[in-house]
């Protein structure tokens, strides 16, 4: 059985002193970690709150069904294309369209995996390389990707060079660098013109190359320190993810396959049309954002980790030569058992960087990106649901349409959400081996926040504007008087208020 | 050939005066044709910055960011002139512009080229929402600045 409720709710909690870390760094969106601790500076209760919007549907009823793969690009800055595609294939199917043509699957495909590429490049080299290569307790001004710069100018310009390449097959397959409008009901408004696909061709064995060199770097520090990243934010779980019809590793298209904590298959080549009844989406009355879990199983054993460490790990095979080799790899690491250490999802997720650039290349070299059948049709319905491997995990978008072509319902479960329980495990497992009898220092909250970042959450797009206050620690006593505060701006400058 | 003025704004146009950035892209793109004593523009907007970013500063001789800003200022918008920084921010997925410079610098060696920030008062950030009336007439504010930024009136910058 999952551990999903140790220390999720405390005996006593009005008795225990309260430390809140608010929003989680370097994480899209809010986050919120409330810690109660006793006297003794024992972990008594841990959760992750998540201020997830909650307006996503109400911004989508009532608008007109071909609007949709436009209009959900503007919920979240980080991951536009993952919903552009994911309502495209619900949309695919309120126009009847149940099989595309070649041309429009794989510029489709193609988008994706640049979507793919550039986003897991952003979340290692910006993200979290920061901390993996200085160390949690690393000064804070270098644990950015400027620290990175500063130390590593090459490791960084790698970075930032895999990132624009990935835009760039964004920029090429939807048209515009950013509110692309390439993919649309039925399929896509262009093909590649063959100067567009050589000027993508171009650079392709480079990003290969590159994304091989990243592997290495993630593969490197885990195995020089197996003691912490095999166990670090340790979250045993059940995964899930979308796997090709034999099995295949596939971001785009395929069925719901779920593994246990062992690693033996519960289902497979389950058609995510019944995701709604296959899945559940729970609430608890102190978090905002859902908790979904599989039905069968009921809330506490049925929750589930979804993304690259799910992925790669769920599969039977990486289709690409270089990127099955390094899953072997990681599958040998692991010696048998899958690997439930969150650092983990590092490893995994530059294995499927490099399954998307080997990708990107096999689809340059199809002369059907060149083709101009772009848009199919069919008997119109009134209900499509389209799944797609996002790169954080499984994404769920769910349209009814009427007749006269307005969204009457719709609903979403993004990848983060997926990931809800599993996130707040892996910040129970931390606080339980860090925190407890320990001063609360910057460093550690950073144990924190890195076991949040493995699962590279987004949380629905937060507004960035200038201004915004990144970082409120709050520490109570057990009578509720607040003994300390820390803030931290968004200049990364510390200041504190006195009680 | 690479414009030397880049203006580079940006925000989530569905999201009330997040808008800010984007709007006064359009509207400077609207009047560059009439305007050819500007020079060469680009205009480019994105959700947020991104490192990516630091390599639209290449070949530059000015760059102009523009964005929404939710903390109070003293009136409808507040210019400052950027210098690179080792930026310590917690910034969720998205950089400073002080942060993108510093990118630049970092790997290309050089100095980026002169940036300044135009951060124009919002007030509401809702998904779905419009622009705000007062944002909006922020928004004429700033518009009227970054034309005289445009045809390099000096006193923009001082």
């Amino acid at each position: 059985m999952n551990h999903s409720f140790d220390l999720e709710t405390a005996q006593n909690p009005s008795s225990l002193r309260r430390t809140v870390i608010e929003p989680v760094s370097r994480v899209e969106g809010h986050g919120k970690v409330t810690i109660l601790l006793d006297d003794q500076n024992k972990v008594h209760q841990v959760r992750l709150h998540i201020v997830e919007f909650r307006g996503f549907e109400k911004f989508i009823e009532g608008r007109p069904y071909w609007e949709v793969p436009v209009l959900v690009q503007r919920l979240c800055g980080i991951c536009p294309v993952s919903h552009h595609l994911a309502s495209s294939k619900a949309m695919d199917m309120i126009v009847g369209a149940t099989q595309l043509t070649p041309t429009a699957e794989k510029i489709r495909r193609l988008m994706h995996y640049g979507q793919m590429l550039q986003s897991h490049a952003l979340h290692f080299f910006h993200l979290s390389s920061p901390d993996l290569l200085f160390g949690f307790d690393a000064d804070v001004a270098k644990r950015n990707v400027i620290g990175v710069a500063a130390a590593n100018p090459e490791v960084a310009k790698k970075g930032v060079l895999l990132r624009k390449y990935g835009q760039e097959v964004i920029r090429v397959t939807s048209g515009k660098r950013v509110h692309g409008t390439g993919s649309i009901p039925g399929g896509v408004n262009k093909s590649l013109s063959t100067e567009e696909r050589d000027y993508l061709l171009k650079d392709i064995d480079q990003m290969i190359a590159w994304s091989r060199d990243a592997v290495r770097i993630i593969k490197q520090l885990h195995c020089q320190n197996p003691a912490l990243y095999d166990s670090f934010a340790m979250v045993p779980s059940t995964m899930m993810s979308l796997v090709g019809t034999s099995g295949e590793m596939d971001f785009y298209h395929g069925a719901l396959r779920a593994r246990d904590k062992d690693g033996e298959v519960m289902f497979d080549q389950v058609s995510y049309q019944g995701y709604n009844s296959l899945l559940t989406e729970g609430v608890k009355p102190w978090s905002y954002m859902k908790f979904p879990y599989i039905t069968a199983l009921g809330e506490e054993a049925g929750w589930y980790r979804v993304g690259p460490l799910s992925r790669v790990q769920n599969c039977d095979v990486i289709p690409t030569p270089l990127a099955e080799a390094e899953r072997q790899e990681f599958l040998a690491h692991a010696q048998g058992g899958p690997m439930h250490g969150s650092l983990a999802f590092h490893w995994a997720r530059m294995v499927e960087m490099l399954f998307s650039a080997e990708t990107i290349k096999s689809l340059l070299l199809d002369d059907d990106l060149l083709g101009d059948q772009l848009v199919t049709s069919g008997p119109r319905r009134q209900e499509g649901i389209g799944v797609i491997e996002a790169p954080r995990g499984t994404l769920f978008h769910h349209y009814r349409v009427n007749d006269d072509d307005v969204v009457t319902y719709a609903n979403l479960i993004v990848s983060t959400t997926n990931n809800n329980m599993a996130m707040n495990i892996a910040v129970r497992d931390v606080a339980k081996n860090y925190l407890n009898g320990r001063e609360l220092t910057e460093g550690l909250l950073n144990h924190i926040e890195v076991a949040i970042r493995c699962f590279d959450p987004c949380l629905s797009c937060a507004t960035h504007a200038l201004g915004r206050m990144p970082l409120d620690v709050s520490l109570v006593d057990a009578g509720g008087r607040q003994i300390d505060r820390l803030i931290k701006d968004d200049r990364g400058e510390i200041v504190q208020v006195a009680s | 050939m690479i414009a030397p003025t880049l203006i580079f704004g940006w925000g989530n146009p569905s999201r009330g005066d997040d808008a800010l950035g984007p709007m006064l892209i359009e509207r400077i793109e609207a009047l560059l044709p009439a305007h050819p004593q500007w020079g060469e523009v680009d205009l480019l907007t994105d959700f947020q910055l991104q490192v990516e970013h630091a390599l639209d500063l290449a070949g530059r001789r000015r760059v102009l960011f523009v964005d929404a800003c939710a903390a109070a200022l003293d009136g409808p918008y507040r210019v400052s002139r950027l210098r690179p920084a080792r930026d310590a921010s917690f910034t969720t997925h998205s950089l400073s512009p002080e942060g993108v410079m510093m990118v630049f610098a970092e790997m290309t060696g050089a100095e980026p080229p002169p940036c300044h920030l135009l951060a124009i008062a919002g007030h509401g950030f809702e998904l779905g929402n419009p622009l705000g009336d007062l944002a909006g007439a922020n928004l004429e504010a700033a518009l009227s600045w970054t034309g005289r930024w445009l045809t390099g009136d000096k006193s923009t910058t001082e």
